[in-house]
């Protein structure tokens, strides 16, 4: 508020003298900017829309007006199994890794907002995986989970929880990678991992702005610890909290470099998801039609998450 | 009775940072034993994946940056990483101080609108983009990526510098347009130099997001000399059928770590260019 009003104030006064060259110098350093996003974001995404609707492929590069049938192909259950999977792995990755990220991120930073020794070297450890190139980090994981030699089933052999008459059946692997269920999970948390500390980061960000007194006002007033964490920390941090949902959001949705390092969608099909099956479909098999309308899917959710923002900017400009 | 609650207190603080800390850097730490790991050693399930059973070695150090394609990654990615860098700072910076104090409500918009192109995925554009690159003559080549990169940094970086020129008091300029500069020279030699902070963190995130970026890469590129970290690490360094597994990780974490210790100087700097959206309109 003060900020609208310290950029409002001065314009007016000096609108006499500069008015003219403060708004073409304006003008002339905002344009390198719109056109570059425009012609690199702009342009593409309707290409992108232009692409669903006709029967574009790597080798034939006409455009050919085709309707809804690149919606219908990938969507067809039985020849394409593939996309419903892919949509639904979208979603649930997604919501659970959210779930995980947003309780996780939630003791970190409380945590962190402590003082204790060692916090600066346990802060840069926990923030390392954010700070690492996905696709590394991902590499590290591969061999954890690895089918042969994952240091996780020595582990687990170790504590007599995997082998033979154990808890956790007779081989001595687990096979992370190849099981169903287990490589869906080990999806998740890899996610989890990448992207918790972004979201612990920012959370902290937020507690550190809360104004100490009042909390120890409530504690003097005999208010427990988790009374006063839900209460009044927490209503008072949503804003930058949904800030974080944003951004993990956005990165786990839209996110390629997990599956695509971990498992490659594998095994069969049963962890794909909306950007690696349209990257299968649009790239690999050439068929950047139904490629392009595979990762149009992902749109809604984008729509969903930029409305938020806006009346998330448009409440703080009222107040 | 003190002593005893503080003790606790400290207990809860301890075990849950030392878990974390350990999930967090599991994967950095095998990678860290592995590098100097002889295959005897490394490829026997039996053995304990923690400790040298068989003396270390550095053949795969060797092997890395003497006989696969890994230094011209790290060529490529820096050759990238630096035209970006200078793309985007030559680009953000007049938009950046054109939002914040040319061009007024007008300019609030534009930055909101600009936000919101920060969270459209790569994943979804990279197709038709393949397509604009290709138009372009540019496929296979590390100029693709250079083209197209500042679409992710640019809209950052103007968000980070609008917040570091509306925190410069409007007064020094006026005095030095007082004093008979012209605005732009204001700007130029007033605004500017105060701003190095600013600038600095504009550097770093820039250059690493084209060390994380992954999908454009993946589908511009397919020559492997052409290749940046990213892809190249996880899709090349495998020789024949062959995971050549100590090189690889050695490959990841010599990248990983000294990233991650400077992204980390900058992380609060870089949190308040996040959340400026929340706090402030």
């Amino acid at each position: 508020m003060q900020e609208i009003a310290a950029i409002a104030a001065p314009i007016k006064i000096r609108s006499r003298r500069l008015e003219d060259r403060a708004g073409w110098l304006g003008t002339l350093f905002l344009l390198p900017a719109v056109v570059y996003i425009l012609a690199l974001v702009g342009v593409p995404f309707v290409i992108a829309i232009a692409f669903s609707v006709t029967d574009v492929t790597v080798g034939d590069t006409s455009l050919d007006f085709v309707g809804l049938d690149n919606f219908r192909r990938i969507m067809n259950v039985d020849t394409m199994p593939q996309f419903r999977r892919a949509l639904q792995n979208s979603f649930l990755f997604t919501l659970v890794a959210q779930i995980l990220i947003l309780v996780g991120a939630n003791i970190l930073a409380l945590i962190l907002s402590q003082d204790f020794r060692g916090k600066w070297l346990a802060r840069m450890l926990i923030m390392m995986p954010w700070a690492t190139p996905a696709s590394l980090g991902v590499i590290g994981w591969k061999w954890l989970l690895d089918s042969k030699f994952a240091p996780i089933d020595w582990v687990l052999v170790q504590l007599g929880l995997l082998g033979p008459d154990t808890l956790l059946g007779p081989g001595s692997h687990m096979n992370f990678l190849g099981r169903e269920g287990l490589a869906m999970a080990s999806v998740i948390m890899v996610q989890v991992w990448r992207l918790m500390p972004l979201a612990a980061v920012i959370l902290l960000a937020g507690f550190s702005s809360i104004d100490q007194e009042l909390l120890d006002q409530a504690e003097v007033d005999g208010a427990s610890f988790w009374r006063i964490h839900f209460r009044i920390r927490l209503p008072l941090i949503l804003p930058i909290m949904s800030i974080a949902l944003l951004f993990s959001l956005i990165s786990i949705f839209g996110d390629i470099v997990v599956v695509f390092g971990l498992t490659t969608g594998g095994p069969v099909y049963y962890t794909h998801v909306l950007p690696t099956w349209a990257y299968v479909l649009g790239i690999q098999a050439g068929a950047l039609s139904q490629g392009a309308a595979t990762a149009l899917f992902l749109f809604p959710v984008l729509l969903a998450v930029a409305i938020l923002v806006l009346r998330n900017a448009r409440r703080t400009e009222v107040t | 009775m003190a002593l005893r609650t503080r003790r606790i207190r400290k207990l809860f603080i301890y075990v849950p940072v030392a878990f974390f800390c350990f999930f967090s850097a599991s994967p950095f730490i095998v990678m860290i034993i592995n590098t100097f790991k002889q295959d005897a050693d490394l490829y026997r399930p039996k053995n304990n994946p923690f400790i040298y059973n068989i003396p270390p070695t550095l053949e795969h150090l060797e092997l890395l940056f003497l006989r696969t394609n890994y230094p011209l990654f790290l060529k490529n990615s820096l050759l990238v990483g630096v035209t970006v860098v200078i793309i985007t700072l030559a680009i953000s910076i007049p938009a950046a101080y054109s939002l914040a104090r040319l061009t007024g409500r007008w300019g609030e918009r534009s930055g909101i609108l600009l936000f919101l192109v920060y969270l459209v995925p790569p994943t979804l554009l990279f197709i038709p983009l393949f397509r604009i690159v290709a138009r372009l003559g540019l496929v296979n080549s590390v100029w693709s990526l250079v083209v197209v990169y500042p679409t992710i940094s640019i809209p950052f970086s103007i968000w980070l510098l609008m917040g570091f020129f509306k925190s410069i008091p409007l007064d020094l300029e006026e005095a030095a347009m007082v004093d008979g500069y012209s605005r732009l020279a204001a700007f130029l030699k007033v605004v500017l130099p105060l701003t190095g902070p600013g600038i600095i963190a504009v550097v770093v995130v820039t250059f690493t997001l084209t060390l994380h970026e992954f999908i454009y890469a993946l589908t511009f590129i397919s020559d492997s000399t052409q290749r940046t970290i990213s892809v190249g690490v996880p899709n090349e360094l495998v020789l024949g059928d062959v995971f050549f597994w100590q090189s690889l990780l050695a490959a990841a974490v010599i990248v990983a770590v000294p990233v991650s210790v400077v992204y980390n100087l900058f992380l609060d700097r870089l949190v308040a260019g996040f959340t400026m959206g929340a706090v402030k309109g």
